[in-house]
């Protein structure tokens, strides 16, 4: 594997667009991540549970967000940039057989602390499924 | 209609803490290589001892995205571990529950991090109920907006003060359902399918879609007086008369005006979202989405040419406009 670099705050710039990442959402993904991050709750992993609750299959875990969120910002930003924070928002659900896409921009960068502000969305076909920013620190 | 003696009850919550809930184990190995491995992230930091030392760590450290999943009860949901406190830190929700608000979303989670957890450390949280507000309807349903903060710490050995290394805040709605589920038939996709409005079409307007189904522009004209008009109306607005034929414009206009719709983002609209009030060469004014612009680049008085966009498997062709050298 080759390591990825990652990025200097030099690199960036304010305003900058990170690059699109489509993620296919997949019963395997919407149960395979609700179960790594320790959530049985029936409707991540029981389509008859879910749709019990009133949604048309199983959707995914806020927790599954937040790991692909990091996933997004971590695969452009490098592996030593330190995350400060994560913030996210739910819209609606990720049901299998859709796709998210994940766009996002640089809105702050603060030169002396070496810190930047990403904001970002992750959109399906029903509108945004998760909306946010995250604080990482570059080296 | 909210109730008052339960918005008391519930209310009285607020700010009440709650003791230590424990992690089962300790930061891993196996549970990190599982979670990277379902979230498609790859980064050594958190799989390479070796890697995790020369970046300044003493092991392998926890995909900060993690932090919550530490302490997660598990399978049975209300299984704490050992140690942990006896209340629930959630009985809040139980309450809510109990009036029939059986529903429960998770819509923000903010964690910050004071620092990355490494391998061998045991976590616990502490938590405070931060706010419970009134009733309050939304697409899912009424309900109530609940905002508990969690406090994140590392466990010490004796004589050492624990270390706190984060902290969560973590909203949920608990909720009555706005409708009642519906199960699914026979169909394969679980995605409620998201539409584009389709246009209101009358006996004076269906010659205007079917041109566009045809690929062509077409215009009103009054049979007498030849004036054209759009958007389509059953009388002249010259010389009054009710008879009309059309003719097919050449397409070409200029930007009149032009809005750029931002938010609110509804789907299955692209945002920035440019809609364009067109004066065609012929004299008329309609309003069509702009394609192949760039908000900055769009002038008015800009030549722009239409074309046709079949949409929702084709059974909707809208016009649509596309800047042109001038």
């Amino acid at each position: 594997m080759t390591l990825k670099k990652t990025r200097s705050i030099a690199d960036v710039s304010l305003g900058e667009s990170l690059p699109e990442l489509a993620i296919p959402i997949t019963v395997t993904l919407i149960n395979g991540g609700a179960i790594a991050t320790r959530d049985y709750f029936p409707g991540h992993h029981d389509k008859d549970a879910a749709q019990q609750l009133g949604s048309p299959h199983v959707f995914m875990n806020i927790l599954t967000t937040t790991g692909l969120v990091q996933r997004y910002v971590e695969d452009w930003a490098g592996p030593l940039a330190r995350f400060q924070d994560i913030k996210i928002k739910l819209g609606v659900p990720n049901y299998p057989g859709d796709t998210m896409t994940f766009k996002g921009e640089v809105k702050e960068r603060d030169e002396s602390e070496k810190t930047i502000e990403v904001s970002f969305a992750g959109k399906n076909s029903m509108g945004n499924h998760v909306t946010g920013s995250a604080v990482v620190v570059l080296p | 209609m909210a109730d008052q003696q339960l918005l008391d009850k519930i209310k009285a919550f607020e700010g009440r803490e709650y003791g230590r809930v424990y992690a089962w184990d300790p930061v891993n190995a196996p549970m990190i290589r599982h979670w990277c491995e379902m979230m498609g992230i790859t980064n050594p930091l958190y799989t390479d001892r070796e890697f995790a030392r020369e970046a300044g760590y003493p092991d392998i450290v926890a995909p900060p995205a993690m932090l919550q999943v530490w302490c997660m009860a598990g399978l049975d949901m209300e299984n704490y571990p050992p140690g942990s406190t006896d209340e629930n830190s959630f009985e809040v929700l139980k309450l809510i529950e109990s009036h029939g608000f059986e529903s429960v979303v998770a819509v923000n989670s903010d964690l910050k991090f004071d620092r990355y957890v490494a391998a061998g450390e045991r976590l616990y949280y502490t938590s405070r109920v931060d706010a419970v507000t009134e009733e309050k309807a939304t697409g899912l349903g009424t309900g109530h907006f609940v905002t508990v903060i969690m406090t994140y710490s590392v466990e010490r050995a004796e004589g050492r003060e624990d270390e706190k290394v984060g902290e969560q805040l973590f909203r949920v709605f608990k909720f009555k359902p706005a409708v009642r589920p519906k199960p699914e038939t026979g169909t394969d996709s679980a995605i409620p399918k998201i539409t584009r409005p389709r246009p209101g079409i009358s006996d004076d307007s269906r010659f205007f879609w079917e041109g566009c189904e045809a690929g062509k522009l077409l215009v009103q004209r009054c049979a007498d007086c030849q004036t054209l008009r759009h958007p389509p109306a059953p009388v002249c607005a010259k010389c009054h008369s009710f008879n009309w034929d059309t003719v097919e414009a050449s397409g070409k206009g200029h930007l009149y005006s032009f809005v750029v719709m931002h938010y609110p983002e509804i789907p299955p609209f692209e945002y920035p979202n440019p809609v364009g009030l067109v004066e065609l060469d012929e004299g008329v004014r309609l309003i069509a989405g702009l394609v192949g612009a760039d908000r900055s680049e769009l002038q008015i008085g800009q030549r722009l040419q239409v074309e046709f966009a079949r949409f929702q498997d084709e059974e909707l062709t809208l016009p649509q406009f596309r800047p042109v050298a001038q």
